[in-house]
């Protein structure tokens, strides 16, 4: 099962894998959020809604609802590796 | 102006990257605010002189992402691109933030694909070094083919050269930049550039993609729109195809000339927004501030409204002493001057207000409470974009309403209008100042909190609770179809700048003593001419009170003449006839006619009730308060303004729907009449009841 954004914790990272494109609005690409990308999760708000992320060099705050449509694998967190 | 070349310019950009600062820059104080024919989006505009013989004309287009528009706003930049008329600049300047390009770019490679002639101006260059980015300008400039200028418009660097730049547009190279359509789709784009011959190709691409948006097309045009529009669905995929050509043709070119290294990134916007979006602290820390603005438009603009209720107290009893007697000096006495003062009054909470919204804005916070309040306000109905126009209301309901159009979704729009005008705008504080200041004793709890401070800070709480519970309702009950999407960006923070925001209060509170101010003072020279004005009895008025009271003489006999005359002047009777209806909730025909004219406008309460006080009491010394004060219930021969109807009159202002300019603007924004009748039913229902239930429960 592939993740979405919305299964990101706070500090994690992923590549966009695939965006549903007729289920998001244009402005969510236009922002800079597209496939092949880096997604960086900041910050939650309570109840883990909306969500802050960063992604191509954009900071955006989306909602859950819009988080759980787009596909993601998880990068490793290299540092956290190195750490343990 | 003779002899001298205007140059058309359209400044362009995203939001939060300095383009406010830059024409604030290029324009210093020339600049003006009108509305777009039409529609409410305000137009600004200015001029600065470039060099002797030439002279710019520049409008500052809203802030956009794209030239795709999500909102009425972003739409006034597509309208100013396409729609070739007199307005059209002869060259558009893009501002770019240097610390998010790529995403700037975007927007200018649309921009160039219109095919006119635009310069992009790189702001806030004087920050490449510290935030560890390394620009090759003129491998940047060769690649994209354009001029491209680096500008810091808060250091004034650059801004010489770019009114060089603006000179000479003429030697831009207007051609189109990304060449993407062949690869989106061949076919289509080659049918599109033969139906479209004198277009350009992007241009025809926006004509036949945003045909919702655009306001006058000519029959012929249409007629080749449609033809390409069978097919929404096909549309939409090449629209996403064209922004992910877009942005690789952006990322290509950005590899080459530019770098950030990512070490350098500055940590305080992460540490800030640690603590700013924290689950609790966010909170805590919003609430103070919320706080500490109710705080500065009550406490620390009491000084200068004292001072400025004085001085026009004054100014008219040294226009009736110094002029002769008459019809004149009692207009400019009882009518004007005190009109003016009903004005003026505001302008001190009306600035604060603003500057301190103003502050929030610009640096970047009311984006983290957006963030903050969303998943909360969906519960009543609202987005967290609902934030900016309900903390804006508390400063006026129109610009509030306005500031609603950023909500992409047409429910959560549409209750965040509706709600808005509960929250407590600065026309209702004259009103809840004076009356608290009446009926609420000036003693301290516990030393520090004031009764009247908690008495006016309860008022707006109910306000907010009102438009909340209201939101609840809407939402539950509303039938709205249409889809709404949350997409923000989250700008860095930074340090306000104080220009712009002198320049935003300034110009704020000019439309408001020159918009608002208008109709208070037409509705005071009106109520002055109808309680100075009357039928058969009022003209006879000394004589039937003479005949009345024969042992009267002098000073009282005066008085009674005065009142009889009011009470019989149009103002009278139209107050005698409302008086049944607001008896119930503790109100003579007097403050009827004050709730009457408020109708117009909430302020004019405070100002209504001097002029019927003042043309009926001719000791002017006394200030509004005084007289109000003094003023005595005939019936119980109490003071008028007692603890139970001060009560009642505070919660029918807090509920009431009581401002024309609103539900104008409701009208306006709504584009149905339907909207603002429900706002003045319900609103001003409920205001009778609440009232009428606190009068019986405090009698």
């Amino acid at each position: 099962m592939s993740s979405t954004i919305a299964h990101l914790l706070v500090g994690e990272k992923g590549i966009i894998e695939n965006i549903p494109f007729d289920s998001v609005p244009l402005k969510l690409l236009e922002m800079g959020c597209l496939p092949g990308k880096e997604v960086e999760l900041i910050q939650l708000a309570p109840l883990k809604d909306p969500l802050y992320i960063k992604v191509n060099g954009s900071h955006l705050a989306i909602r859950k609802e819009m988080a759980e449509l787009i596909e993601i694998t998880k990068s490793e967190n290299l540092c956290e590796v190195l750490k343990s | 102006m003779r002899g001298t070349e205007v140059i058309k310019v359209a400044l362009v950009g995203n939001p939060n990257t300095g383009k406010s600062s830059l024409f604030n820059q290029l324009t210093g104080l020339n600049q003006k605010v009108s509305n777009y024919p039409g529609i409410t989006v305000e137009k600004k505009t200015g001029s600065a002189t470039l060099n002797k013989n030439v002279t710019a004309s520049i409008v500052d287009l809203p802030g956009t992402y794209s030239i795709n528009p999500t909102s009425l706003d972003e739409n006034i930049v597509l309208q100013a691109l396409l729609n070739v008329d007199d307005d059209y600049p002869d060259v558009v300047v893009v501002v770019a933030d240097v610390e998010n390009l790529k995403r700037n770019l975007f927007l200018f490679s649309q921009i160039k694909d219109l095919e006119i002639p635009a310069i992009l101006v790189i702001n806030m260059a004087d920050q490449i070094e510290k935030k560890g980015i390394s620009l090759n300008l003129d491998l940047l400039k060769k690649e994209l083919n354009s001029e491209i200028l680096l500008v810091s418009a808060r250091k004034k660097l650059g801004i010489e050269a770019l009114k060089e730049a603006i000179v000479n547009y003429k030697k831009i190279n207007p051609s189109a930049i990304s060449n993407i359509s062949s690869r989106i789709d061949a076919d289509f784009f080659k049918e599109v550039k033969s139906s479209f011959k004198n277009i350009s190709l992007y241009k025809s691409w926006l004509l036949i993609t945003q045909y919702n948006y655009l306001s006058t097309i000519d029959k012929d045009l249409q007629k080749r729109i449609d033809r390409f529009r069978t097919d929404s669905d096909k549309i939409k995929k090449m629209q996403n195809k064209e922004t992910i050509l877009r942005y690789q043709y952006i990322n290509n070119i950005l590899k080459k000339a530019y770098k950030i290294d990512a070490s350098k990134a500055s940590g305080l916007r992460f540490k800030l927004d640690r603590i700013l979006t924290h689950k609790i602290f966010g909170y805590v820390i919003f609430a103070s501030i919320l706080m500490l603005i109710f705080q500065s438009i009550f406490d620390w603009t009491s000084i200068p409204m004292d001072f400025i209720d004085t001085t026009f107290t004054q100014l008219s009893e040294w226009v009736k002493a110094k002029l002769p007697e008459g019809q004149f000096t009692s207009l400019l006495a009882e009518g004007i001057i005190p009109g003016i003062s009903g004005i003026v009054i505001f302008v001190p909470q009306i600035a604060m207000l603003f500057l301190l919204i103003s502050i929030l804005e610009e640096s970047g916070y009311m984006s983290r409470v957006v963030f903050l309040m969303d998943k909360i306000m969906r519960r009543f109905g609202m987005s967290g974009k609902s934030v900016i126009p309900l903390i804006s209301g508390t400063a006026c309901a129109i610009p509030a309403i306005m500031a609603a159009r950023n909500i992409s979704g047409w429910k959560e729009r549409l209750v965040t209008i509706l709600v808005t005008p509960f929250t407590t705008c600065s026309a209702r504080l004259p009103v809840y100042a004076i009356i608290i200041s009446l009926v609420i004793p000036n003693e301290r709890v516990l030393g520090i909190f004031s009764f009247q401070g908690l008495t006016l800070m309860a008022l707006y709480l109910l306000g907010f609770t009102a438009a909340m519970a209201s939101g609840y309702l809407l939402n539950k009950t509303l039938k709205v179809k249409g889809k709404s999407f949350f997409v923000i960006e989250m700008p860095n923070y930074k340090l306000p700048s104080i220009k712009n925001i002198l320049f935003t209060v300034l110009e704020k509170t000019k439309e408001f003593v020159f918009g608002a101010g208008k109709i208070i003072l037409a509705i005071s020279i009106i109520l002055w001419f109808l309680a100075s004005n009357g039928p058969s009895s009022f003209k006879n008025a000394s004589e039937i009170v003479k005949n009345e009271n024969t042992q009267l003489s002098g000073v009282e006999l005066d008085q009674k003449i005065a009142s009889y005359k009011l009470e019989h002047s149009y103002i009278g009777i139209a107050g005698k006839a409302v008086e049944p209806a607001i008896k119930p909730l503790g109100y003579d025909w007097k403050i009827g006619i004050a709730l009457l004219s408020s109708f117009a406008a909430r302020e004019v309460f405070v100002g209504t009730l001097a002029t019927i006080y003042s043309v009926e009491n001719n000791d002017d010394t006394a200030t509004i308060k005084e007289r109000m004060a003094a003023e005595i219930n005939k019936d119980t021969g109490k003071k008028r303004f007692d603890f139970p109807v001060g009560m009642s009159l505070l919660i029918f202002y807090a509920f009431a729907m009581q401002c024309m300019s609103t539900l104008a603007i409701v009208k306006r924004e709504t584009n149905s009449w339907k909207w603002p009748i429900l706002q003045l039913v319900g609103m001003t229902a409920l205001a009778y009841l609440a009232s009428l239930l606190t009068f019986i429960v405090l009698k």
